[in-house]
Parts: C-alpha cells; sequence; structure tokens
C-alpha cells in the first residue's frame, strides 16, 4: 500500500462523488476505478453525462460545490491527495498535474497578453527569472507549433483562432513540465481540420517529455487514434477497462461492444448501423445490480440483483458477469423487457 | 411514469401537484421571510377587497361623522376609544378605516398602472425585437430618452399636460379622473423597462430554431410574437412587474403627496400622509404616521416578493 | 434529364451585412459583407440523399436556411418541383408543406413552454391536414409512434425528454406535414454515438418507408458516408466538390477534401501518427484571393492565388471539382488506404 514503483501515477480508487439535494444524497459517480501509468495516455470515453468530467474534476480537487466527494482514495505520485487542503492541491495542480479543459477562452485572462501568462504560470511554479521565463514561454510556444512565438508573445488572446488558443492552453498546461496532463474534450470546440493539429500536438509533447495524459472525450475516433489504454464510463462507473486496440475491436463489455459497433466508420458502408437499445439511466435512477441491465441482451437474473465488479480478464477486464465462473451458462429466463428488435425508443 | 391518458381531474391534480413540488415552491417554503412577506401582501389584497365589509366604519360618508369623535388618539393612548382603533383624524374619520380604504385606492392604481406598462412596454419589445430596423432604432432610442428622464418627473409632466387639455372640456376633472390620469401618468413612466428586457429577450429566442421552425411552415409574424415568443420572455416581466408594483404605489404616494395625485375626498395612502402631516406638530401624529407605516410594510412585502422571485427564477443562483 | 429533380438550386448566394457602428458609419467606412454563401448550384432528385459536409462557418446551415426560406438570397434561383419558390410570395401553402427541417440543438428547436403534443399538432393545423381535433389526435399519436416514442409522450414538456428523444420529436414534427424533402442540419451533431446511430437508423427507415429526400449536412464524414447517396464539400461559401459518396470516399480529387479524409478520426485507424495538417480555417468576411483555399493548399501555385477556379465536371464522369491542378491534370492520384471504400 506505500507509494513508489509499484504503484502507478494516477490511481484511482472506488471514487464516489455525490450531491446533496433536497431528496437526499444524489450518488454522480458510485466508485470509479481507474488508473494511469507513467507516461501513458488513458482515454476516458463514455456518453454524456456518464460522469467523465466529473472524474476529472474530482481528481484535482476543482469539484463545484454543493458536489463533493463521498467516497474512495486518489493516490499521485504514491501520495495521497484527495482530502488535501486547497492550497496544497493548487500547488499540485500547477506544478504537476496539468489540466486543459474544453473551451479555450475560459482557460486564458482575456485582459492578459499571451506572453504574460505564460511567464507569470512559469515562474510561480519554477524557480525562474523574468528573462529565463521569458524565452522558455517563447520555446514553449514554439513546441506548440505557433509560428513566430517569440513574436507573439505580446498577443491577447481574442487575437488567436480558436486552434491557436487552446495550442496557448497546452503550452501553459506543460509550463511546468507536470507529470500528468487531464484534458477534458480539449478538441470539442475545435474544427475538424484543426482537431487533428491539436490531437498532433498534444500526442508528440507527451511523448517527448513523458508526460502521461488522461484524455477526456466522447469522441472514439480521437481516442482510437491517440490513447494507448481505455477506461470506458457507463452511469458513473468504469465498466471496462483495456487496450486501445482491444477495446475498439473486440470489447468485452456489451455496452463498449455496442458503443464501438454503433460508430459509423469511412472504411465500410453499412445499411444500418447496430444500435443500442435504450438509454442510460439518469443520475439518481442507476439501478442496482448491473447498470446497463436494462439495455443489455445478455441480461441475467444474476446481473439484476447483483453489481459486478470488474473481472476477466485478456487484455481488458470489464465489470460484467459474463467473465465471471458465477454466470449461468443456460440463457436467462428473463429477456430484456422489449418488444420490437431495433427501432426502439431511447426512454 | 402512468401509461395512458390521465383524467380530466387527474391532470390538474397533476398540474397541482407538479406545482407545489416545483423548485420555486420549495424556494418559497424555505424562506419565512418572502412567506410573511406573501401573507402580508395577500392580508392587504383581502383588506383592500372587502374594505366595506371590514372596515369597522365608513369614513366617507358624511353623515356617519361627528366631529365629536374628531382627533381621538390611537385605543390604547389616554383619551382613545377601541371603537377608534388607530384614533381619527380631525374631522372624526377613523384612521384604520381610512387606511384599508386607502389601501384600496393605492392598490388600483398600483395595478392599473403596472399593466398599462406592462403591455405597451412588451408590446413595444416584443415588435421592435422581432421585426428590427428603422422600427426597432426608434422605439429604442424614445425608450432611451425617457430613461434619462426620473420617472416621478415624467409622471408630473404627463399629469399636467392632461390636466391642461381636459381643464378646458367638459370632461369631469373628479376624483375619477384623477385616478385614471394617474394610473395613466405612472403607467407611461414604467414602460420603457419592460420594452428593452422583453427585446433583449426577444433577440434571443428569435435566435433559437423553435421559432425558425414555425417560420419555416409559415406562421404568420404576430402568431410566432404571441404564441411561441411571448412566453418565453415574460419570466423577467413578471419579476420586474412586481418591484414595479412597489415602485408605482410610492410614485402615486408621492404624486398624491406633492397634491397632484388624489384629492383629499377619496384619499389614497399618500394622500393621508400628506393630509395628516399638517397635524403632526400639533401633537396628532397618528393621523400620518400610521398610513406611513401601512404605506411602508406593502412596498416593503411586494418588494421582497419581487426580490425573492428575481432570484427564484434566475437559474445562477439556484 | 427524364425527370425533374425534386430540389433544383442555382447560382444561390446571400451576403450578409455586418453592422457597423454609427460613429464609423459617419466617418465612411463602409459595411463589411461576409458572404456566406456565394454561388452554389445542385439538384436533388426525388428519394435521394445530398449530404453536405465542410468546417464550421463555411456556410452549410445557411445554404439549408436558404432553401428553408428563412434568408432572402442575394442571387440564385431555388426551385421545388419545377416552381420557382426563390421569392417570398411564391411560397404557396402547397409548397411549403412540401418540406420541413430538422435543426442540430435539440434544447433550442422546440418551444420549451408547449407540450409535445401541440409541438407536432402545429404544422398540421397550419396546412389544415386533419379535419378536426380528434383527427389531429390521432395523427399526433401516429407520428409519435413511427418515430418510436409513445402517445402518452405527448402530454409532456420537451424538458422532461432527453437529447435523442427530443431529436425524435423534432423528426415527428417535420414529418406531420407530410414532406418530399427534409433539410436535416446536423440532426446528430448534439448527439451521443449510441443515440447518434438511433437516430440514423430511424432516418434511413422513414426515408425507405415514405420515399423521403434529404438534405444532409454534416461535418462528420464517417456520418455523411453511412447516409448519403451524393455528397458536396463546402469551403467557405462554396462547394469545391460534388461526387457520388463511393466515388468520393474511393477517390477524392479536391486537395481539400483529401485533407478532409486524411484529418478525420477514425475507428480503424488505432496508434495512426497524423500530419499535422497546418494552417488555419481563414474568415469568411476577408476571403483568400483566388481559390479561397490557397493558403493551406499543398498545390498551390500563382494561377491558384489569382484566379477563383469554377465549379466544373470532372474528366471522371459525375465528379465536379473547383480546382486548377485538377483541371491541369498536375494533381498526384487520389490516396488509396484507409480512405478507400471497402
Ligand atoms: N452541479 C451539478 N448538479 C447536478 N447534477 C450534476 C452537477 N454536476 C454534474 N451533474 C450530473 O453528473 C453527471 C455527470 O456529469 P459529467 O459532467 O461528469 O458528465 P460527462 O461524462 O462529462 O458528460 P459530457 O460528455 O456531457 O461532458 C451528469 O448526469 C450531470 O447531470
Ligand atoms: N444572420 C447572419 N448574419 C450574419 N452572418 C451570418 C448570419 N448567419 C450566418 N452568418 C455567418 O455566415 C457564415 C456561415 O454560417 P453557417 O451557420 O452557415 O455555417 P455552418 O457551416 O453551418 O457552420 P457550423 O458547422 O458551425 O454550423 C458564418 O461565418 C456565420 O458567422
Ligand atoms: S452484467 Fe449482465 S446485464 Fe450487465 S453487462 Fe454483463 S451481461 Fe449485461
Ligand atoms: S485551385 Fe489551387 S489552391 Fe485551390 S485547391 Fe486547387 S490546387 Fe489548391
Ligand atoms: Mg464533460
Ligand atoms: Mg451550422
Amino acid at each position: 500500500m506505500n507509494g513508489g514503483a509499484a504503484r502507478p501515477l494516477l490511481d484511482v480508487r472506488d471514487l464516489k462523488v455525490g450531491l446533496p439535494t433536497r431528496r437526499g444524497f444524489l450518488p454522480i459517480l458510485n466508485g470509479v476505478d481507474l488508473h494511469v501509468k507513467e507516461g501513458e495516455v488513458l482515454g476516458v470515453v463514455g456518453e454524456s453525462g456518464a460522469g467523465k468530467s466529473i472524474t476529472g474534476l474530482a481528481v484535482i480537487g476543482l469539484l463545484e460545490p454543493p458536489a463533493r466527494v463521498d467516497g474512495g482514495e486518489v493516490w499521485f505520485e504514491g501520495e495521497r491527495i484527495d482530502g488535501l487542503s486547497g492550497d496544497a492541491l493548487r500547488r499540485i495542480r500547477g506544478a504537476r498535474i496539468g489540466v486543459i479543459f474544453q473551451d479555450p477562452l475560459t482557460s486564458l485572462n482575456p485582459l492578459y497578453t499571451i506572453g504574460r501568462q505564460l511567464t507569470e504560470t512559469i515562474r510561480t511554479h519554477m524557480d525562474m527569472g523574468a528573462d529565463a521565463a521569458e524565452r522558455r514561454a517563447g520555446e514553449l510556444l514554439d513546441e506548440v507549433g505557433i509560428p513566430a512565438a517569440a513574436s507573439r508573445l505580446g498577443a491577447y488572446p481574442h487575437e488567436f483562432s480558436g486552434g491557436m488558443r487552446q495550442r496557448v492552453v497546452i503550452a501553459l498546461a506543460l509550463c511546468a513540465n507536470p507529470r500528468l496532463i487531464i484534458a477534458d474534450e480539449p478538441t470539442t470546440a475545435l474544427d475538424v481540420s484543426i482537431q487533428a493539429q491539436i490531437i498532433g500536438v498534444l500526442k508528440r509533447l507527451c511523448r517527448e517529455h513523458g508526460t502521461a495524459v488522461m484524455l477526456i472525450t466522447h469522441d472514439m475516433g480521437v481516442i482510437a487514434e491517440t490513447a494507448d489504454r481505455v477506461a470506458v464510463m457507463y452511469a458513473g462507473r468504469v465498466i471496462e477497462d483495456g487496450t486501445v486496440a482491444e477495446v475498439v475491436r473486440n470489447a468485452s463489455h456489451p455496452y463498449s461492444h455496442g458503443l464501438m459497433g454503433s460508430i459509423p466508420t469511412i472504411g465500410e458502408r453499412v445499411g444500418r448501423l447496430p444500435q443500442i437499445r435504450g438509454a442510460m439511466p439518469r443520475v439518481g435512477a442507476v439501478p442496482d445490480g448491473c447498470a446497463f441491465a436494462p439495455r443489455c441482451p445478455e441480461v441475467r437474473d444474476l446481473c439484476r440483483a447483483e453489481r459486478p465488479t470488474m473481472m476477466g480478464g485478456r487484455t481488458t477486464s470489464a465489470a460484467c458477469w459474463q467473465y465471471s465462473p458465477r454466470w449461468p451458462d443456460t440463457a436467462g429466463a428473463t429477456g430484456p423487457e422489449e418488444a420490437g428488435p431495433g427501432a426502439a425508443a431511447d426512454g | 411514469m402512468t401509461a395512458g391518458p390521465l383524467s380530466g381531474g387527474g391532470r390538474v391534480m397533476g398540474a397541482l401537484y407538479r406545482g407545489a413540488d416545483s423548485d420555486l415552491a420549495y424556494s418559497f417554503r424555505r424562506n419565512p421571510v418572502v412567506v410573511t412577506a406573501a401573507i402580508v401582501t395577500l392580508l392587504y389584497f383581502f383588506g383592500a377587497a372587502f374594505a366595506d365589509w371590514i372596515a369597522p366604519h365608513t369614513p366617507f360618508d358624511p353623515s356617519t361623522l361627528s366631529l365629536g369623535d374628531a382627533e381621538k388618539p390611537p385605543a390604547w393612548i389616554e383619551g382613545g376609544e377601541w371603537r377608534y382603533l388607530l384614533g381619527t383624524d380631525n374631522q372624526g374619520r377613523d384612521i384604520f378605516s381610512t387606511i384599508l380604504y386607502g389601501s384600496r385606492l393605492s392598490l388600483i392604481v398600483g395595478f392599473s398602472a403596472v399593466i398599462f406598462s406592462v403591455v405597451l412596454g412588451v408590446g413595444l419589445g416584443v415588435t421592435s425585437g422581432y421585426f428590427g430596423g428603422w422600427y426597432e432604432s426608434t422605439v429604442m432610442r424614445a425608450a432611451d430618452v425617457q430613461l434619462t428622464l426620473p420617472s416621478i418627473l415624467v409622471a408630473l409632466m404627463v399629469d399636467g399636460v392632461a390636466r391642461a387639455i381636459f381643464a378646458g372640456t367638459d370632461i369631469k376633472t373628479d376624483a375619477t379622473f384623477a385616478i385614471y390620469v394617474l394610473i395613466f401618468a405612472i403607467g407611461i413612466s414604467a414602460w420603457p423597462q419592460y420594452a428593452r428586457v422583453v427585446r433583449s429577450a426577444t433577440l434571443v429566442e428569435k435566435s433559437k430554431d423553435y421559432v425558425a421552425a414555425a417560420r419555416v411552415i409559415g406562421i404568420p409574424s404576430w402568431r410566432i410574437m404571441l404564441r411561441h415568443v411571448l412566453p418565453n420572455t415574460m419570466g423577467p416581466v413578471l419579476v420586474i412587474g412586481t418591484i414595479d408594483l412597489a415602485l408605482a404605489i410610492i410614485t402615486e404616494a408621492t404624486l398624491s403627496f406633492l397634491g397632484v395625485g388624489i384629492p383629499p375626498t377619496q384619499p389614497s395612502l399618500g394622500t393621508l400622509i400628506r393630509v395628516g402631516q399638517e397635524f403632526l406638530f400639533s401633537g396628532q401624529w397618528w393621523i400620518t404616521l400610521f398610513p406611513a407605516l401601512a404605506l411602508v410594510l406593502l412596498v416593503l412585502a411586494v418588494n421582497l416578493l419581487g426580490d425573492w422571485l428575481r432570484d427564484a427564477l434566475n437559474p445562477k443562483l439556484r | 434529364m427524364a425527370e425533374m429533380p425534386l430540389l433544383q438550386v442555382e447560382n444561390l448566394a446571400v451576403h450578409f451585412c455586418l453592422p457597423v457602428p454609427v460613429a464609423e458609419r459617419a466617418m465612411g467606412r463602409k459595411p463589411k459583407v461576409l458572404k456566406a454563401v456565394d454561388g452554389v448550384s445542385f439538384a436533388i432528385g426525388k428519394g435521394v440523399t445530398l449530404s453536405v459536409v465542410g468546417e464550421s462557418g463555411c456556410g452549410k446551415s445557411t445554404v439549408a436556411r436558404l432553401i428553408a426560406g428563412l434568408y432572402r438570397p442575394t442571387r440564385g434561383r431555388v426551385a421545388i418541383d419545377g416552381h420557382d419558390v426563390t421569392a417570398a410570395k411564391d411560397r404557396t401553402r402547397a409548397i411549403r408543406r412540401r418540406l420541413t427541417m430538422i435543426f442540430q440543438d435539440p434544447q433550442a428547436s422546440l418551444n420549451p413552454r408547449w407540450r409535445v403534443r401541440d409541438i407536432i399538432a402545429e404544422p398540421i393545423k397550419a396546412f389544415g391536414i386533419a379535419g378536426d381535433a380528434r383527427e389531429t389526435g390521432r395523427q399526433v399519436d401516429g407520428l409519435l409512434e413511427q418515430v418510436g416514442l409513445a402517445g402518452a409522450d405527448g402530454e409532456k414538456f420537451p424538458h422532461e425528454f432527453s437529447g435523442g428523444q427530443r431529436q425524435r420529436i423534432s423528426i415527428a414534427r417535420a414529418l406531420a406535414s407530410k414532406p418530399d424533402l427534409i433539410l436535416c442540419d446536423e440532426p446528430t451533431s448534439a448527439l451521443d454515438v449510441s443515440v447518434q446511430a438511433q437516430i440514423l437508423n430511424l432516418m434511413r427507415d422513414l426515408q425507405d418507408e415514405l420515399g423521403l429526400t434529404y438534405l444532409f449536412i454534416s461535418h462528420d464524414l464517417a456520418v455523411v458516408n453511412h447516409m448519403s447517396d451524393r455528397i458536396a464539400v463546402m469551403y467557405l461559401g462554396r462547394f469545391v466538390e460534388v461526387a457520388d459518396a463511393a466515388a468520393l470516399f474511393a477517390a477524392p480529387q479536391h486537395p481539400y477534401t483529401r485533407l478532409l479524409l486524411e484529418t478525420i478520426p477514425d475507428l480503424g485507424m488505432t496508434g495512426r501518427d497524423r500530419e499535422a495538417v497546418a494552417g488555419e480555417v481563414p474568415s469568411p468576411i476577408d476571403p483568400p484571393s483566388g481559390c479561397a483555399f490557397h493558403p493551406r493548399c499543398p498545390y498551390a501555385d500563382k494561377r491558384c492565388r489569382t484566379e477563383r477556379p469554377e465549379l466544373r465536371e470532372a474528366h471522371s464522369g459525375g465528379v465536379a471539382v473547383a480546382c486548377h491542378a485538377v483541371e491541369e491534370e498536375r494533381l498526384p492520384p487520389a490516396p488509396a488506404g484507409g480512405a478507400a471504400d471497402g
């Protein structure tokens, strides 16, 4: 249980987050387990509302009250960081964990020049003189691929396009050479052709600096090209965790399997897309047992009765009873409660 | 989820239940100050509406007055009588009863003025936001100009002009007439706020796709404004309207206090305060103090309601 | 030329005048003109899906809105089934009934204060399709079931539904007037992929069942590949390539189409190292001279910087391209590989 080499860079265990409301405590994350190893890109995918952003925010202590951590542990570089004071977390956030959010405008102060924001961040986290910090800022802009970098230090954020702003945000996140970057939908607000550039930059820099990335997105294409490993989230839990190739081509969990199948690809044209019936349960309406049970084609009584933990094997593990010795071989007595195949409403 | 159509009664009950269960109702129940304000406001409405039955005296019927009862202090003070709870004025009118009747007038004028300015302001706001162009510029410039003038000044001017115009005609310039002039004067001074708020809300709603969807199938503009845009802009109007009601009551009181409002034969709260303050220095403080307290309480209650409504309807503060 | 196309668009353009502050106008500054759509022509036959793809701001939605009559075109012509409907007065009720639109944002495209049944009944009432209230109600129930919802859902308000369900309601409303042509403006880009699959399948089922014609707008090439018969690639207000879907993916001609195909993140591409494509999307207010794509184009030459290429039939029939290099046949052959039709 003590840090060091045995433990991955970031280790999240059974993280629970909830929201006190007038109808009682509303669980948003129901026990998230995930880890990021040194220098690895972990893709976190899942439908809107699955809890991806909340996971990212909870890890770095940026949850907006009244939402709060309700259990579990977050270990970073062998140190337990959940429950640290605001100040201690802030120091970790700048220096050892970089953060990139979806909207580059909210991460940049419109009133200060790019150069000033970079040098200030550098000097807060590193022991560096003004001149050295400025040189470093220029280098960073150069690294993220902003042409004529040194001459753009005096520019204000609004003089940059969306793609260039997101590059600056990446530069800001990289300032202090962090060990881990948490990037929440870094390309969703950008044009497709610009997305490619940003992902390229992020990937190259992290490889060069040996920085690990937790890349949160709902774009499977981005994950497929960028990540080493994928964690699939569903209804506030991680339900599958495995190498990217395995999860994309050969997912173990019925949900991930259906999800991958339902994505149209450029390579092949199919008549109908395979689709998953129904919709993800809303926060507060997650069934006991397996959260996917109401939509699962494989569902058995066991699934409804008891919640599966991460099981199985080969290159991926999945929270699904099918990979347990307790899985009944005979087809379940009760199928999913639904009539016609295919055209079911998501409700 | 209930399948099948709800029966008529079930639907009403369902709506009631949803209403009582809504966030608004929750925020209301949780807030004792607001509940108190609502009760006070309701009491005023009740008192004003049923003044004829509740009031122990009919203060404006000269035949029931007797000068022997004049200038009696409140009941709990030496020389006071329980018949006249809050005392009487120089003509023997019961202060409590005059306050009830006065509140009625104040509320009538306040409400009518607010309704007048809402209709005017919302109408101009929606149409100018929807049609744009020179019409919008004209309306909004007019609103800007009027907003630079204090509303009491606008009301004073309108009041003066109206009296001047009608003075020469054979329309009777009696108390009823004064009320209409007041409503018009106060109402006209408040429309620009509604017009501005509704115009900007209309600009937002107009750009939403549900309006585009209605336009694609050729729904006429007036119908889109009335059925689609207007209901979605009414939230802020409700809030401003409530706060404005308090303002209108004060404006009416101020005008009446200045003597250009409602004549003393049918006094509103403002008139009562004006008439009463002449007796302040001769020692009959109750003649002006109680109407003044009544006014403050009413305005405070309505204002608290308005403030709460604004915060409760603002999703950012929830 | 045997059959009249259902929708015909010729040289359609709309230029928006951007407002200039009064002070600057007094100093004689002319208002800036934004050429959102600058001369596009195409036709869609009955029962066919034509898709328009392109980056944000290139004018895709504006094309759909022009056809829907929401903007007045600066020039050009729109005809539906041979009837010229460019002018608003020519849009008779009978014509309006034949085309409807589905919008991108499921939050904003349904009036939050109306019950779902009233939303769907609006076109039915506007066109007088049902005789009485009972018949209207029956049709609304039928439409709800057609898009996979229950009749009882009509009593609810839009906020009680998920994004995918709201898009179903939008589709039900679009079907209510029994149209021939549906303009779909990114109907799934606000949805999750698993929900997107449901909606795309629904739209294709409806097309098969009712013989609908779609103008389908998207920025997602994979979705477009799945949905379309023909594809138009748009860049800065103009079409740069129009081709059959299979041909476009097998042999993209225009350099911009090639760029798009190379940069689209795709599931089949695990571990691919992408080439970072240089360049930014230029501003439509101040478009580059000549070919608008030349600042980003690896094949640009002097002619490209000065002369604007027109959309021309390329040598391989059925494909129209606006590019000097294609016309001069100095473009290397289309990259085969991941992008090819499998
Ligand atoms: N402050 C809050 N109050 C109520 N519910 C909240 C709050 N914050 C988050 N939630 C709920 O928590 C769930 C998870 O939210 P989260 O933002 O993590 O989703 P996500 O996976 O990032 O989705 P997206 O892809 O849309 O960004 C959602 O269902 C959301 O409604
Ligand atoms: N009413 C308008 N007034 C002025 N400019 C407009 C108007 N409508 C659109 N534009 C501009 O026209 C251009 C094209 O817009 P359009 O919405 O058609 O793009 P789009 O291709 O649909 O982009 P997206 O993928 O972001 O929806 C944009 O630069 C936009 O700013
Ligand atoms: S546990 Fe059961 S219901 Fe859940 S995904 Fe596995 S098979 Fe399906
Ligand atoms: S015309 Fe020239 S610049 Fe434009 S796409 Fe073709 S080669 Fe490139
Ligand atoms: Mg998120
Ligand atoms: Mg658009």
